[in-house]
């Protein structure tokens, strides 16, 4: 999380006592995920697809479009290509840990752009209420009311298929949800007494709605930018899947599964594959989001 | 003697945390008999309501009955069967909380929540459980029980509701009453007649009550006997006149003196808090919970061992846990010596409101009517002269904290004019203040969870405010706040903490170093103390009364505790419907002639003594809503000494006696003088 303006300011003033205090409550709020089951599946789910996504030029076996046509004769597992390999030949487990790459930066990047986004226009529109709120949850309302497929077909064929575009229609789709949680932790927050003696000394209205409403909303925020991210991994694989996604032939999980799933009923592991990929990064995501969640009720 | 009805015998229990677990009742035993009521009394943390969710045994997951029995019409309820407790709950033990919105079905009407006791522990037909629901609504006195049943628990009021579950928690004629700070949330008055109720329908109902409260006054109105709880264990036990009249433990002591009460004040009967703050079960040390913070403590004997409770002069009913209780010094209540008379110095008003006025305009939607508007405060006048403390009093809703918001520019004022130190800021809200205005007026607030920002340190808050309202360079601010947090008597080691690791108490202080901060001229406390335990409250009240006399502040309290008024304030206005029925100085206000609802407030208040006689005044009825106040004085829906139609149909006159004491009634105040010296007595 980046340092709220406040915990900067705090720290402005560098003690050796504050900074030991400091580094204890980061270990601790650390040792805490260590403490729920769930958590813990979830980042070492995570923390394995992002060492294998980081580590694939060295681990992955083969070059992710390199063609083997001698394995066409049998694309299923076997020493040579351990999770066999597609209908042209390339090494599925290559393809595999080479895909996790655009995944892991796409997903979160779109995750952080929609928060910002959102809290941006949540927290205006909760804190100023008025004509602001009026227009804010109504735009978010339209961008809600559509299926978001269409939506998505509509501005990635007119726009090009690319990485940018992708985070770019998530960021848009995805903003309106979390502007709607923002709007309604910030009708909350902005009832309470800190907020009124923040006002009674003159803050501006930007100065309590970063720093003083923000920070408290941080809890829901963090657990749902969690489940926000396992979603945006489920819709870059529909994107793939519906041929909008990132072009061929650099390989992407859900374009695998596109290819492959006509021949589900012959070599159904070309489809499954790159399938279970998919879903093991989504559950470590929901885990920790379940786990977060129940160390914040905890607290 | 008899078989006890209730017995707890060696009872330990404890809550499983993460940190292991923890004990929060060590070892207590107790006896209640039948019809008997007992109260348990103790600061917020001591045990108490674990106790009693023991002897139903709801204690969560994570609690346990780790050691000891508790024998109820001799079973033992640590270990009987899941059944068996089910059918004892709600038939031979009934219990009542403390937000009856909790207890109660939102989705069910009053009516058929009540006839469900009857039909389901007893097997009654409807019609059966209709009458008993019905009689029982007319013995907890809500008029048009007929009525009341169709009801939805949001169309009834809070002292209604807890009327209800009274009812639902009597009607199967339980042989245990269990209730947990029933009237807490309650407003004086209905608190008042409530306490009445449950003492009226002890004795006809003959159930045995376990009264659960951190207020000893209300223990004192309806209990036989009393145990004072500390840490998880029963520190001293007996009748309830023997415990108000010769306390035994230094506990019972310090709680008795920490407690405001109508003859306190600042001045004659000073407040003594008990010095340091309850510490949490899981670091007991060896011997007496309560020594590191005994003034009467001996190292060597209290720290030794365990200590039993002992029986006092040979007396089993009434036992301390005190090494030294027999060789305490004599013990006795503080009063005022003399009253007070005239101490109160004129001077001229810092702050003054003239004819104020507030109305909320609902907006009106696209296609809505126009809906009348709220009329919050009506033609208030109000003064308060430097150094000086003006108390506004009176119910939820009377407009006390309106006035506050105006006052701080929160609201503004839509009809009259608010002054401060000649400047005309009624109009001004805060935004339209400039920072010389600012800093003059501050305020603390009433919630101390909420007064804090739980995401900024201790040091940011107070910094954050030196800098803004006095401007300067950071390097200074860090001085500032060391400087503040030893104004409010807290170390200033305490600026890296964030308010999760602070204490209510502590949490309030600092909120008032934060509003010292700008060295404000006035300073407006919503119900600063009313989320506090009582010997919390009395430090705070102090450390309020010491800093107004230290800098010279003028205080605007706003509280609904009239003790606390008397304790503090110099000027009253006693509040009612956004109106001002009485003002004057604080000993004018609390002797006769009072405003008739003044005494029925006064009436209410909870004496802790058991002997304290007077004539009891209940107000019927509820708070009219603001949307409908009365044409003529606005206490006349309710008032004991209304007069008739006049009192309905013209506005009451203000009355203007000695002192600057206003009275706004239609009875003369010479009347009324007459009235009240009867029964007020000497």
């Amino acid at each position: 999380m980046p340092p709220t303006p406040a915990t900067a300011e705090a720290l402005a003033v560098p003690s050796p006592a504050a900074a030991r205090r400091r580094a204890r409550g980061w270990w601790r709020r650390l040792a805490a995920v260590g403490d729920s089951t769930p958590a813990t599946v979830g980042v070492a789910v995570i923390l394995f697809w992002l060492a294998m996504a980081a580590l694939a030029p060295v681990v992955a076996p083969y070059a992710p479009n390199a063609t083997d046509l001698a394995a066409l004769a049998h694309t299923t597992p076997s020493k040579a290509h351990w999770l066999g390999t597609d209908h042209l030949g390339r090494d599925l487990l290559s393809r595999i840990l080479w895909g996790a790459r655009p995944v892991l930066v796409i997903a979160p990047l779109a995750v952080l752009g929609a928060t910002a986004l959102g809290c941006l226009l949540g927290l205006a529109a909760g804190y100023k209420g008025g004509w602001i709120d009026l227009v804010v949850t109504r735009a978010c309302d339209i961008v809600l009311s559509f299926p978001v497929i269409i939506l998505y077909m509509i501005i990635l064929t007119h726009f090009g298929s690319s990485a940018w575009n992708i985070v770019g229609v998530l960021t848009l789709t995805k903003a309106p949800i979390i502007a709607r949680i923002v709007r309604g932790l910030t009708l909350d927050l902005r009832e309470r007494e800190y907020v009124t003696a923040a006002k009674m000394r003159g803050e501006s209205a930007l100065y309590i709605m970063f720093v003083e409403i923000l920070p408290n909303a941080r809890g829901p925020l963090i657990v749902d930018m969690c489940l926000r991210t396992g979603y945006n991994i489920i819709i870059i694989g529909v994107l793939g899947f519906l041929g909008i996604g990132l072009p061929p032939p650099d390989p992407d999980w859900g374009g695998m599964v596109k290819d492959t799933y006509g021949m589900m009923m012959v070599w159904p592991h070309m489809a499954l594959v790159p399938c279970a990929a998919i879903s093991s990064l989504v559950v470590g995501f929901n885990l920790l989001a379940v786990g977060l969640r129940e160390i914040g009720l905890r607290d | 003697m008899t078989d006890a009805l209730l017995e707890l015998q060696d009872v330990a229990i404890t809550y499983a945390t993460r940190g292991g677990e923890v004990e929060a009742i060590r070892r207590l035993s107790l006896r209640l008999e039948p019809d008997e009521a007992l109260g348990l009394v103790g600061e917020s943390g001591c045990g108490k309501s674990t106790v009693a969710l023991s002897i139903v045994r709801y204690l969560g997951r994570t609690g346990r009955i780790a050691r000891g029995r508790i024998l109820f019409e001799g079973r033992d309820l640590a270990t009987v069967g899941d059944a068996e407790l089910r059918a004892l709950r709600g038939r031979r033990i009934a219990m009542v909380y403390q937000d009856p919105m909790a207890s109660l079905n939102p989705v069910m009407t009053v009516g058929r929540q009540l006839m469900e006791v009857p039909m389901i522990h007893d097997g009654a037909g409807a019609d059966a459980a209709r009458r008993r629901a019905l009689a029982m609504l007319g013995e907890v006195k809500l008029s048009d029980p007929e009525a009341v049943m169709d009801r939805y628990p949001h169309q009834l009021s809070g002292g209604q509701q807890q009327r209800i579950v009274i009812a639902m928690a009597l009607i199967a004629e339980p042989a245990l009453l269990i209730m947990d700070e029933p009237t807490t949330g309650l407003d004086v008055t209905v608190e008042a007649a409530v306490l009445d109720l449950v003492r009226e329908l002890r004795r006809r109902h003959r159930s045995a009550i376990v009264f659960i409260s951190h207020n000893l006054g209300t223990v004192a109105r309806v209990c036989d006997r009393i145990g004072v709880m500390y840490r998880g264990e029963l520190v001293e036990d007996g009748p309830v006149r023997r415990i108000f009249s010769d306390p035994r433990h230094p506990y019972t002591r310090g709680l008795l003196d920490c407690l405001p009460t109508l003859g306190r004040d600042k001045r004659h009967a000073p407040l003594v808090p008990i010095p340091g703050h309850l510490e949490s079960s899981s670091s007991r040390p060896s011997g007496c919970g309560f020594a590191a913070r005994c003034v009467h403590v001996e190292p060597a004997r209290c720290t030794v061992g365990p200590i039993p409770l002992a029986p006092i002069d040979g007396d089993a009913g009434h036992r301390a846990a005190c090494v030294r209780a027999a060789e305490l010094p004599v013990w006795s209540r503080r009063r005022a010596e003399a009253p007070a008379a005239g101490a109160a110095v004129a001077s001229t008003a810092l702050v003054a409101t003239e004819h104020l006025g507030k109305l909320y305009r609902p907006r009106r939607g696209l296609f809505g009517r126009r809906r009348p508007g709220v009329r919050a405060l009506s033609d208030v006048d109000l003064a308060a002269g430097r150094r000086q403390t003006l108390a506004i009093v009176g119910e939820s809703g009377c407009g006390k904290s309106t006035l506050a918001k105006v006052l701080a520019g929160i609201e503004v004022a839509s009809e009259g004019r608010v002054s401060l130190d000649g400047v005309e800021i009624g109009g001004l809200g805060i935004d339209a203040r400039d920072r010389r205005l600012k800093r003059k007026l501050q305020m603390v607030f009433q919630n101390p969870d909420s007064t804090l920002n739980p995401s900024h340190t201790v040091g940011y808050a107070i910094g954050r405010a030196l800098r803004r309202l006095r401007g300067g360079a950071p390097a200074d601010a860090a001085a500032g706040v060391a400087r503040l947090l030893e104004v409010v008597k807290l170390s200033p080691a305490m600026a890296g903490r964030r308010p999760r690791q602070l204490s209510g108490g502590e949490k309030q202080r600092v909120a008032i170093a934060r509003a010292l901060a700008g060295d404000p001229d006035v300073i407006v406390a919503d119900e600063p103390v009313s989320a506090l335990d009582v010997s919390v409250q009395a430090a705070i009240v102090n450390l309020l009364a010491e800093l107004q006399a230290a800098r010279g502040t003028t205080l605007i309290f706003i509280s609904h505790d009239l003790a606390v008024v008397r304790y503090l304030a110099d000027h009253v206005a006693v509040m009612y419907l956004g109106a001002v029925a009485e003002f004057g100085p604080v000993e004018r206000v609390f002797a006769p002639p009072w405003h008739p609802y003044t005494e029925a407030l006064l009436s209410a208040v909870p004496v802790p003594d058991p002997d304290a006689v007077g004539g009891r005044i209940v107000l019927e009825g509820a708070v009219p809503r603001a949307t409908e106040r009365p044409r003529g004085c606005p206490f006349a829906t309710r008032c004991p000494r209304k007069v008739g139609a006049v009192c309905d149909d013209t506005p009451p006159p203000v009355q203007r006696l000695a002192d600057g004491h206003r009275l706004v009634c239609h009875i003369p105040a010479a009347e009324l003088q007459r009235l009240q010296r009867m029964i007020a007595g000497p």
